[in-house]
């Protein structure tokens, strides 16, 4: 609370009070970057270059597309610990299809692509499925599943390859998922941006989105209200890792190989982009425009400490130093949301 | 503001009879409190004698909570002193109000589930020796408070083991750990059974006689008779009036409080009993405590009430026919056709609606908006959908018209549900059953926590869907809406139905006798 009075025109006590309000409606995701941009521009000459940005863009999008996922389980009231292993273990099938597949039918590329596609997906979606039938049929806590999955799917994923890395996949399928560009703009981001389309009009265009909003609000209230609840959490966990397959298909592409190893730092940095953005973890809070932001600017900061040269094991300092300011920002914000209230 | 508002109270009962004290036990002066952007109580004086009972009046949100909070030391005034025996009092903290023996009840149990009731009757301040807890001591100190409240509570009980009013004693007790000299009682009989409210009203009395100052919060004119020496009227977060309990009429009382003639809380219904809606035969649910075997019949155009003490099954007898709740055996007949095995979508979609009572649990989701609050149980029919895609322009349109027509304040659809005040949370539920043409409506305590304003408006809310045609379940715990809204009522006692009253019949000896008739035996 401020000593300023309210009415005096411009004070920086007016200015406090309207960052205040700022604050409340939006989190704390502004304010970071508009600081981080202030810090690392001030770094690095590169780090506000076009190119540097587009670098950025390309390599949050498996980030944001994982992110989105784990919005989904978030906005329920739990969350997604296996996102990581679904990464892996996509990877890992959809690569050893792939390969297979090209190996006995060198001529046809696309159906291997195809079929490697499919295979990766459907593994890591299965990975979900079992998520969501622990959670909204026997009850299990999200922690607890996701965690067991996580040990279960990277089990499979390991035990799949031996932990070598799966090469042989036709380099089509690099080309063009990997590094292929259309106007300047490469693949990863076109596939992204449709997720993201989808994702939106899922969300708040349609009911079941609306369901989604109304369990993690209040699951008694939305049972009463006539919603099938646990179809919702069993949809929500099975969506949420179909996305991360989709962007452990992406990895794949970029990297030429399936590894079982990808994906360990997704857990933490999907849910560290949520609540940044203000995803609430107590369930039924968080826009996923947001989501997005909150992604980018996770992939900006990494960036900029690239840049700024920053060793790589201080980076993950950072981000877990990161994640916890923003839940701390979260309480404060509530605190100033009960006293604001108007 | 008025004259009369910027006389203390003090000055204006000079000449009234005066205890013994010489100062009075708990007084404010120009007691203010500011939220930003709100003054939640304006320039209150307040004061409460030895051993009389205070109670505080006025709608939700007029500035009671707000002037209890800061006696019990949880909040602390922007400007303003608090007088204790006539010596300024620094309330701080819970801690300090306990010291000089201020304790409150409020209604937000702050109790912990998984302790046990002797633990939490002693939270904060265990006895130990030598720094080692002393289970056996506390207990012993916990099984004497509550025989001494004569509660039947075993201290060794877990207290999510409890039924709500049974927390609700454990609240009580908690305030006697030590002996109180000011007791703020925050609607402590709003889930208490009459026999609990007896049992409370008798302690209340015998506390009086100790010159225990209490203050106390209820929206039941009947209890103000009961036990009330006077009252303190509040309106808009300022001081309005203080008025004698026993001489106050009842329609003054909510002039005072709304500032404006209500006249008549409770609407006259014009009754057209038609075809039948709903025919339940020989309801059983699984597991103790549950309907045992209940018939009832609930037919278009009139209000059935189901009354009862807590914990007799009515409300859960609603919540199996809604399909909320397993059902064991038994014939459910909606609309003249048998249903099995009710499941809510389907309840929803034959055009049964159940309101639930306790809003913060099962009614709302809290921290989102308004217009998503109303709109949920509606959301896979036009025209809030054409099954997939959401209308929002209609969601908008129909959740603001009805907004508009229960009179929501503020009339914001995009704030968010937990800050609207409790009645206004209300109308959010029943705005619910509006969206879409229910043939059946159920109100599980609609007026639990909601001042007599809002009461009015939805009492006649109930009997205009009445008189449309809508076949009406009324549960209720208070029996003035029982004995002037209903014209039939069902009373349920453990399970089964205990008597079935019509018309005339239904009057409070008939009802009560119902009540108790086999416990008396």
């Amino acid at each position: 609370m401020t000593d300023q009075n309210p009415s005096s025109s411009i004070s920086p006590g007016r200015l406090a009070e309207m960052s205040k309000r700022l604050f409340v409606k939006l989190g704390i995701l502004p304010f970071l970057l508009v600081i981080a941009v202030i810090v690392f521009a001030s770094m690095s000459d590169n780090f506000l270059t076009g190119r540097n940005l587009m670098n950025v863009l390309r390599q949050s999008v498996y980030l944001m597309i994982v992110s989105m996922g784990q919005m989904l389980a978030l906005l329920t009231g739990g969350f997604d610990l296996s996102v990581g292993t679904i990464l892996a273990l996509t990877s890992v099938v959809g690569a050893l299809v792939m390969a297979s597949v090209y190996a006995a039918m060198p001529d046809a590329i696309w159906l291997a692509i195809a079929l490697g596609c499919i295979a990766g997906v459907a593994a890591g979606t299965l990975i979900g499925v079992c998520n969501g039938i622990g959670v909204a049929f026997f009850g299990v806590s999200p922690f607890m599943m996701s965690l067991g999955m996580t040990s279960v799917g990277f089990g499979v994923a390991l035990f799949l390859t031996g932990g070598t890395p799966v090469y042989g996949m036709p380099q089509a399928f690099g080309d063009i998922f990997g590094f292929g560009t259309l106007f300047g703009i490469h693949s990863p981001i076109y596939v992204a941006a449709i997720i993201a389309v989808l994702l939106f009009v899922f969300l708040y265009r349609t009911r079941f989105g609306r369901y989604i909003y109304a369990v993690g609000g209040n699951l008694k209230a939305a049972q009463l209200s006539g919603i099938n609840t646990r179809s919702t959490l069993l949809w929500t966990y099975v969506l949420c890792a179909a996305l991360a397959a989709v962007a452990g298909m992406l990895l794949t592409a970029r990297l030429d190989t399936g590894e079982a190893n990808i994906g360990a730092s997704m857990p933490l940095q999907s849910i560290a982009a949520c609540v940044i953005a203000g995803v609430s973890l107590r369930g039924g809070v968080g826009r996923m425009e947001n989501v997005v932001l909150g992604a980018l600017f996770i992939g900006l900061v990494q960036n900029g400490m690239n840049l700024a040269r920053i060793e790589s094991y201080l980076q993950t300092v950072v981000l877990g130093g990161l994640l916890i300011l923003a839940v701390i920002a979260d309480q404060i914000r509530l605190r100033y949301v009960a006293s604001l209230k108007d | 503001m008025t004259d009369k508002a910027r006389v203390s109270p003090a000055q204006r009962l000079e000449g009234d009879a005066h205890s013994s004290n010489a100062h009075p036990l708990l007084q404010t002066v120009n007691l203010t409190k500011d939220y930003p952007g709100v003054r939640a109580l304006d320039n209150m004086n307040f004061e409460l004698r030895h051993g009389e009972v205070h109670v505080l009046f006025g709608e939700n949100g007029a500035g009671k909570s707000t002037l209890i909070s800061m006696l019990a030391g949880a909040n602390t005034p922007t400007s303003g002193k608090i007088l204790f025996n006539g010596q300024e009092a620094n309330l701080a903290s819970v801690h300090e109000a306990r010291e000089l023996g201020i304790s409150a009840v409020f209604q937000e149990f702050s109790l912990i589930p998984q302790m046990t009731i002797a633990e939490n009757m002693f939270l904060g301040a265990e006895p130990t020796r030598g720094g080692l807890l002393q289970p056996g001591q506390q207990r012993a100190k916990a099984e004497a408070i509550l025989q001494d409240l004569d509660f039947h509570l075993a201290p060794g009980r877990r207290v999510d083991h409890l039924t709500r009013a049974e927390q609700q004693m454990v609240e009580i007790a908690k305030a006697f750990r030590t002996e109180p000299s000011v007791l703020i009682l925050d609607e402590p009989t709003a889930s208490l059974t009459n026999h609990e409210t007896e049992q409370l009203f008798r302690l209340v009395n015998r506390l009086k006689e100790r010159g225990v100052g209490i203050i106390y919060i209820t929206h039941r004119m009947a209890e103000i008779r009961e036990i009330g020496d006077r009252i303190t009227i509040l309106r808009d977060g300022k001081y309005i009036d203080t008025v004698d309990a026993k001489t106050t009429s009842d329609d003054d009382l909510v002039t005072l409080m709304t500032g404006r003639v209500v006249g008549q809380i409770f609407p006259k219904v014009k009754f057209k009993p038609g075809e039948i809606i709903l025919q339940v035969d020989d309801l059983h649910t699984p597991g103790a405590g549950g309907v045992n075997g209940a018939s009832v019949t609930v037919r278009r155009g009139e209000i059935v009430g189901f009354a009862g003490l807590v914990g007799s099954g009515k409300s859960k007898f609603a919540q199996a026919c809604f399909g909320s709740l397993a059902i064991e055996s038994g014939k459910i007949r909606f609309k003249g056709e048998a249903v099995a095995k009710p499941k809510t979508r389907d309840m929803l979609k034959r055009g049964f609606m159940y309101l639930p009572s306790d809003r913060r649990s099962d009614g709302l989701m809290m921290m989102r908006p308004a217009r998503e609050n109303i709109s949920t149980a509606s959301l896979d029919v036009p025209p809030f959908s054409n099954g997939i895609f959401l209308n929002r322009r209609a969601e908008k349109k129909i959740t603001s018209d009805l907004a508009d027509q229960l009179n929501l304040s503020p009339r914001k659809i995009e704030r968010e549900a937990g800050q609207f005040s409790g009645g206004n949370q209300q109308k959010l539920m029943l705005a619910r059953s509006l969206t879409r043409t229910f043939d059946l409506i159920v109100f599980d305590e609609p007026t639990v926590g909601v001042d007599v304003g809002t009461r009015a408006a939805i009492y006649a809310f109930i009997a205009e869907l009445c008189e449309q045609g809508v076949a009406i379940v009324l549960i209720s715990s208070d029996l003035p809406e029982i004995l002037h809204l209903t014209n039939r009522a069902y009373v349920f006692y453990r399970g089964k139905i205990q008597a079935e009253l019509a018309d005339d019949e239904i009057t409070e000896n008939n009802l009560l006798s119902h009540f108790f008739e086999r416990e008396a035996a």
